[in-house]
């Protein structure tokens, strides 16, 4: 692979690390869906997940997280295995995955990133309200903080995910598909809160399916599809090549790939 | 048709329990409203996470429990009993999780293997054991308990003073002892409840909250149903929740709902039962129905009369804006 994956781990000083993957497999019913993913993210980084639907970008951030069970290999998140980090780790699941029926109103939603941090029996306090009607006021959503979640159209959910997962305070978020369904100004809206987020050392994991964006929005891409194709700064592992062996040469998007590179040149 | 419809005595259907009769039917009454603020209470986190099925699968799996319970302790006893089933109640739980989780098969159709496999397996092993030394146990005395004869149980006795009937009083402790927990667990039980991928990533341990829900419901349903029959606790479980989430999309709003609609539906289920004179946990299921059911219609912001109206009469206004 001419990938410059990893090429220098050991160039990234241990405490520089935000998130190490080591090795990492991961099957559903013995079929593996990620193999021998091995990965170092240096803090402060935007980083685009990219690859075709099934690559294993919402698995890969799953086991990352140690919400599946994993074949083979660890996680460290600063220095210390996944789990005993949990608390600097923000999540922004995709929208699909919970229940928009659900009886709670946007606040509620919010608060609950605030959970973490308050511990057993401890309800939330002013401060985590203020808090959260601070994250909402960041993506606009203040106005809705007392609707109930399921009247809300598909960007303002996303949004309510995105001032959840800034509620949580973390160093290091996954955010699965977070343009998903939102309109060009939210769009632009969220990208500046991502670099906001990335400038005060936040480093930041986000899968993304548009490849043209992609480019101008990340400082890093991870091109995945079941291996780690490649992953580096994005004008580096931005190629027709590696797009090409990421895609497997599928035609509808290989033409947008040859658009996308032709614009870079 | 006299015979099929009672006459209707206002002073013995309405009057008497609270005056005369109200050393039976004031317990009666209280049993009904404990049992369906218990279950409602826990039913309300169960449809929140569409598992609404498992409170009527665990009713029936705990046979097996109270039959190996019986025959490892060769005694009726309470203890004994509650133990079984309670061991048999997380065996379900456990079992429903095995088939869904290592299988492709979905949870519901978990739910439905993993109980009736166990109540076979209670109805075989008291065959069998009836068989040798004609046992007192079946699966009538578990699912058909009576909540008429709950005044007539043995009091709580302590220091010289009555408590009211055994199945009240704990009834009572198992009731109080949901309200507390879910007032403690709150946070945690929402956000494992909305996104247990969120709850994993707060260090909320969304499996532990799983099954300790899932033990708990087996603590209510048990304890419950000895005394009052497997109808009342199956119904209640879905009833005062389903009711709530008609009328309001706030869960504490719901809460708040479910205890009401345990109240009303206790009251006016012994009330039905004076008139038609039948089992008072059948009646009171009656009457939950009966909430829900008006719930459903007469529900001011989108009940079946407003949506009506929306469609008929309103629509005009605003197009002629
Ligand atoms: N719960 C599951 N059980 C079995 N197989 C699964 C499950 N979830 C995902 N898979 C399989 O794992 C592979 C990777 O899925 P994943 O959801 O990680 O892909 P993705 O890159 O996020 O795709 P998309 O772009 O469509 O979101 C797919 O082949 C999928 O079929
Ligand atoms: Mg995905």
């Amino acid at each position: 692979m001419s990938a410059p994956e990893n090429k220098h781990p050991a160039a990234i000083a241990p405490a520089d690390i935000s998130l190490e993957v080591h090795d990492l497999t991961v099957a559903y019913h013995k079929k593996p869906v990620l193999w021998g993913i091995d990965l170092v993210v240096p803090r402060g980084k935007l980083v685009g997940i990219v690859g075709p639907n099934g690559a294993g970008k919402s698995t890969l951030i799953k086991a990352a997280m140690g919400l599946l069970p994993v074949s083979s290999g660890w996680v460290k998140v600063f220095g210390e295995p996944v789990k005993d980090n949990l608390t600097r780790i923000g999540y922004v699941p995709q929208r699909e995955s919970v229940d928009w029926d659900f009886p709670v109103s946007v606040m509620d939603v919010v608060l609950m990133g605030r959970y973490g941090k308050l511990g057993l029996l401890k309800r939330p306090t002013k401060a985590d309200h203020d808090k959260a009607r601070e994250c909402l006021d960041k993506v606009k959503m203040l106005p809705y903080a007392n609707r109930q979640i399921s009247n809300l159209s598909g960007g303002q959910q996303q949004r309510v995910f995105l001032a959840r997962a800034l509620a949580q305070e973390s160093d290091l978020y996954f955010m699965d598909e977070p343009f998903s369904g939102v309109d060009a100004a939210t769009e632009v809206a969220i990208v500046e809160l991502l670099h906001e987020l990335k400038s005060r050392g936040k480093t930041l994991m986000v899968v993304h399916h548009d490849l043209p964006t992609a480019r101008s929005y990340f400082d890093m891409l991870l091109l995945l599809n079941m291996r780690v194709v490649a992953f580096g700064p994005t004008n580096e592992v931005f190629t027709n090549d590696l797009l090409q062996s990421t895609y497997g040469g599928r035609l509808t998007i290989m033409s947008e790939v040859a658009e996308a590179v032709r614009a870079k040149d | 048709m006299n015979a099929l419809i009672p006459s209707f005595d206002f002073q013995r259907i309405f009057i008497a329990p609270w005056t005369s009769g109200f050393e039976t039917f004031g317990w009666i009454v209280l049993m009904g409203f404990l049992v369906t603020a218990a279950c409602g209470l826990v039913g309300n986190f169960l449809i929140l996470r569409r598992m609404s099925l498992v409170g009527d699968a665990i009713s029936h799996s705990v046979l097996p429990g109270l039959a190996v319970a019986f025959i490892l302790s060769q005694s009726r006893s309470t203890t004994a009993m509650f133990l079984g089933a309670l061991a048999a109640g997380i065996v379900t739980t456990v079992l429903i999780e095995l088939i869904h989780r290592k299988s492709r098969v979905k949870q519901d159709a978990a739910i439905g293997i993993a109980f009736t496999s166990l109540f076979a397996l209670g109805v075989i092993l008291i065959n069998l054991y009836a068989g040798k030394g004609g046992v007192d146990l079946d699966q009538e005395c578990v699912l058909y308990g009576e909540i008429a004869f709950v005044p007539l149980e043995p009091p709580v006795m302590i220091g010289g003073q009555s408590f009211g009937p055994t199945p009240v009083v704990r009834m009572a402790l198992v009731a109080a002892a949901t309200a507390l927990l879910i007032a403690f667990f709150y946070k945690e039980l929402l956000v494992s409840s909305f996104d247990p991928a969120l709850a994993v990533s707060l260090g909320i341990n969304a499996t532990l909250i799983h099954y300790a829900l899932m033990s708990w419901l087996s603590v209510v349903v048990v304890s419950a149903f000895e005394s009052v029959g497997a109808i009342l606790v199956i119904a209640m479980l879905i009833l005062p929740g389903a009711t709530a989430t008609l009328l309001s999309h706030r869960l504490p709003v719901m809460l708040g709902l479910t205890l009401l609609h345990a109240a009303v539906s206790a009251v006016l289920g012994m009330h039905l039962a004076l008139w038609l004179d039948c089992s008072p946990a059948g009646a009171m299921v009656v009457a939950g129905t009966v909430l829900f059911k008006s719930a459903w219609i007469f529900n001011p912001t989108d009940g079946l009369l407003r949506r009506w109206f929306w469609t008929r009469l309103e629509k005009p206004v605003i197009e002629a804006t």
